[in-house]
Order: C-alpha cells, then sequence, then structure tokens
C-alpha cells in the first residue's frame, strides 16, 4: 500500500519539474534509483506508477528502476561489507553495528527523458541528434 | 525527426515532501516548538503513553497534539480529556503521515490557538511500522514504539524505522513475563543499525520507564530551544 503514497510522491516531484521547463515537452521514461534499504519494494513502485499515472500527462511513461544494494563501511575493520537485510546488520568480521551506510538509502529520480512537443526545425532545439546526455536542465 | 532531451534531476524522490517537512520546522522553530514524529506499527501504545505524557508534562510545557492516527474520534476526545488543543488529520487511505498533511494541523494551530505559545507539539503518526519512517513531517526528532509482544526480530525485518529514530520506546513491559521474549535481544537488534540511539523499555499500565521517558523529552525541549534561540540571534 505505501506503494501508493510514494507513488504520489514521484509524480508530484515529476509535475513540478514539468511545470517548470519554458516549453511545453513529452515525458518518455523516467529512470530511477532505488536502495534496497528503503520502504520501496520495486515491483509494487511499477505497478503503483502504471495504475496512478492514467488519464495524466504521466500515462504510457516507462518507469526504469535501478536498484542499489545495501552496502555498509565497518571503521574497525576498514572495509565495506554487504549486510543481510532482515538478518544482520552488524559488521560479520568484527561484529561492529552498521553506521556507516554507503548505499542502499536512494530514492531518487536519476534522469527524465522528454522530448519537445514544439517541433522548431529552425536549429534552435537545445541537442542535436539523438544525444543522450544533453545539458542538465534542472 | 524525433529528439529526445534528458534532464538528469538526481532530484530525491520525496523531494517534494522533504520541501514541505523543511517548511513545517521553520515555522515550528520560529515558534519555539519542538515536535516530536511519534511512530510504531497499530497498538504499540501510543496513544496511552501519549495520554501519560499529556497528563505528567501538561504542567511544565504547554503541549499540542497532531493525531494522524484516529481510529475513531473517540482517542482525540481521549487526549482532550487533557485541555491540550488536539487537532485530528483525516489521513484518508494513506498509510502515513506527509508533511503537507502536518501543514494542514500547523494551519489549524496558527489561526485557533496560540502556536507562540506552545513548546511541544507530539505528532500520532500512522501505525505501520515500513513508510512513516521515510515520510518526514518537520519533526526535530523521530520516537519509534515497539510493544514487546510485537517479538524481538521486528527490527531486522523492518529495520528501516529503527534505523531513523533518536528514541525506542520499548513498550509493554509488563506483559513480558508472560512472553517468552529477550528484553535485550531487541535492544541489541536496533543498536546493530543504530548504535546512538536511546532505548527506554516503559510500560504505560505499571507507570514502569515512564521518568526516563519524560526525562529525555524534557531535555530535547531545553536544548531544542537554545539552539532555536541561537539561530535567531
Ligand atoms: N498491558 C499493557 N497494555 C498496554 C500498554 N500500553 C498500551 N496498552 C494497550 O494496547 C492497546 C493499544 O494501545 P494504543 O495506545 O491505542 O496503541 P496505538 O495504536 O499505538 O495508539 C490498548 O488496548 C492499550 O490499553 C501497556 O503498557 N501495557
Ligand atoms: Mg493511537
Ligand atoms: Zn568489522
Amino acid at each position: 500500500m505505501h506503494e501508493t503514497d510514494m507513488t504520489k510522491a514521484l509524480i508530484l516531484t515529476v509535475k513540478d519539474w514539468y511545470r517548470s521547463q519554458a516549453e511545453s515537452v513529452k515525458i518518455e521514461k523516467i529512470h530511477l534509483i532505488v536502495g534496497q534499504f528503503t520502504c520501496v519494494e520495486p515491483l509494487s513502485l511499477q505497478f503503483a506508477f502504471e495504475v496512478q499515472t492514467r488519464n495524466t500527462f504521466l500515462e504510457g511513461v516507462e518507469l526504469i528502476i535501478r536498484n542499489i544494494p545495501l552496502i555498509a563501511f565497518c571503521h574497525t575493520c576498514q572495509q565495506e561489507y554487504k549486510p543481510e537485510i532482515g538478518l544482520q546488520y552488524s559488521c560479520p568480521d568484527c561484529n561492529s553495528p552498521m553506521e556507516d551506510i554507503r548505499s542502499g538509502r536512494e530514492l531518487k529520480i536519476d534522469r527524465i527523458e522528454y522530448s519537445s512537443i514544439t517541433n522548431d526545425c529552425n536549429g534552435f532545439s537545445r541537442s542535436k541528434g539523438f544525444s543522450r546526455k544533453a545539458p542538465t536542465v534542472y | 525527426m524525433h529528439q529526445t532531451f534528458d534532464a538528469a534531476l538526481e532530484l530525491n524522490l520525496l523531494h517534494a515532501n522533504q520541501k514541505g517537512a523543511d517548511h513545517n520546522r521553520e515555522h515550528f522553530d520560529r515558534w519555539g516548538i519542538t515536535c516530536l514524529n511519534i511512530m510504531s506499527s497499530p497498538g504499540a501504545g501510543k496513544t496511552v503513553l501519549l495520554e501519560q505524557t499529556l497528563a505528567a508534562l501538561r504542567d511544565k510545557f504547554n503541549i499540542a497534539v497532531i493525531e494522524g492516527d484516529m481510529t475513531t474520534e473517540l482517542d482525540a476526545d481521549r487526549l482532550r480529556q487533557y485541555d491540550v488543543p488536539v487537532i485530528p488529520i483525516n489521513t484518508g487511505r494513506s498509510c502515513h503521515l506527509d508533511s503537507k498533511m502536518v501543514a494542514g494541523g500547523i494551519h489549524i494551530l496558527e489561526h485557533q490557538h496560540n502556536p507562540t505559545d506552545l513548546d511541544l507539539v507530539l505528532v500520532e503518526n500512522v501505525g505501520n511500522l515500513v513508510c512513516p519512517a521515510e515520510f518526514e513531517v518537520g519533526e526535530h526528532a523521530k520516537v519509534a514504539l515497539l510493544s514487546v509482544t510485537e517479538g524481538e526480530d521486528k527490527p531486522l525485518k523492518y529495520p528501516v524505522m529503527f534505523q531513523e529514530a533518536d528514541c525506542l520506546l520499548i513498550t509493554k513491559t509488563d506483559l513480558a513475563p508472560y512472553l517468552d521474549i529477550n528484553l535485550d535481544r531487541i535492544a541489541d537488534n536496533v543498536r546493530q543499525m543504530n548504535p546512538k540511539i536511546k532505548i527506554i523499555y516503559l510500560s504505560a499500565k505499571t507507570g514502569e520507564g515512564l521518568e526516563p521517558w519524560f526525562d529525555w523529552i524534557s531535555n530535547l525541549v531545553k536544548q531544542n530551544a537554545v539552539n532555536q534561540l541561537a539561530r535567531q540571534i
């Protein structure tokens, strides 16, 4: 159920970006980064996104989720380790508690792929060809 | 020709909620209020603990409650007995409070009560161990409750809330003798992922452990008031 609310948050954030664009755009793909140590279940999020964007400006937009594993750093052993979610979070070698999370807490919109609706053919487009790394807009 | 552009956002998914939470906290700071976000699974004892807390601390601090876990109007009525503002939030079907809902509560505080007179706002979140931890509402500290009846392994299975909490209250300790549970193991499991957390064992029924909880709140309110003043100068 909480994916419903997470999706709401996602839609709100994207809407903010969408409205801040000078010209109208069509969003095609949204790339998300979701850490393993969050309350978000990627599959449920996909589903919720599909349902909640029906008949909105995001209908049909593809949601691409990249999972990031939980990685902690043990300062005693001076090394990274992967805590076993649900079982053990302390360092498997020395039992120090998990204090320094290096990755796994991410919940972010990495980037948005979009196309311009106003087809300006006179050379004013902001990017040439099928550039995948156009200048940052936000 | 079809051109696609790429906008690197690198924005937190909860950006909008976070902005709202920061805004709420600015209000609290301006009014000199400390806000606590109180979270647990349903039935861990949040409302009963709030009642005890109001009874014990209302002479010391001016307190208001933002109630997001209303099963019925009865919960709010139970709290209103203590003569403090109780603002119920209609969370609809949402499984947690978000900063916008709490902003609604702050708006009511601002217009129907005198927020500059308040010292402490207690927010009772929706009963749920998973999501509330991800949605900040503008609190200065997070308090998680875990009742002894829920079992030792809950923090391992629902780690995010316990990893984020500043204070853990292990509640209903009066029931421990009837259960096959190792109280130390609950604490150990939580400290595995959050070694700095303050842990207090208490029973709202017998009153055992309530004093350390009241002390923890009192210290936090005083410390926070000092910080808020320092920032205004
Ligand atoms: N035995 C015992 N029962 C408690 C204690 N605290 C709360 N309860 C009971 O647990 C149930 C749920 O409490 P409530 O405060 O409504 O939980 P909430 O859903 O977290 O707000 C009620 O029946 C309470 O009487 C306690 O310390 N000891
Ligand atoms: Mg309650
Ligand atoms: Zn180690």
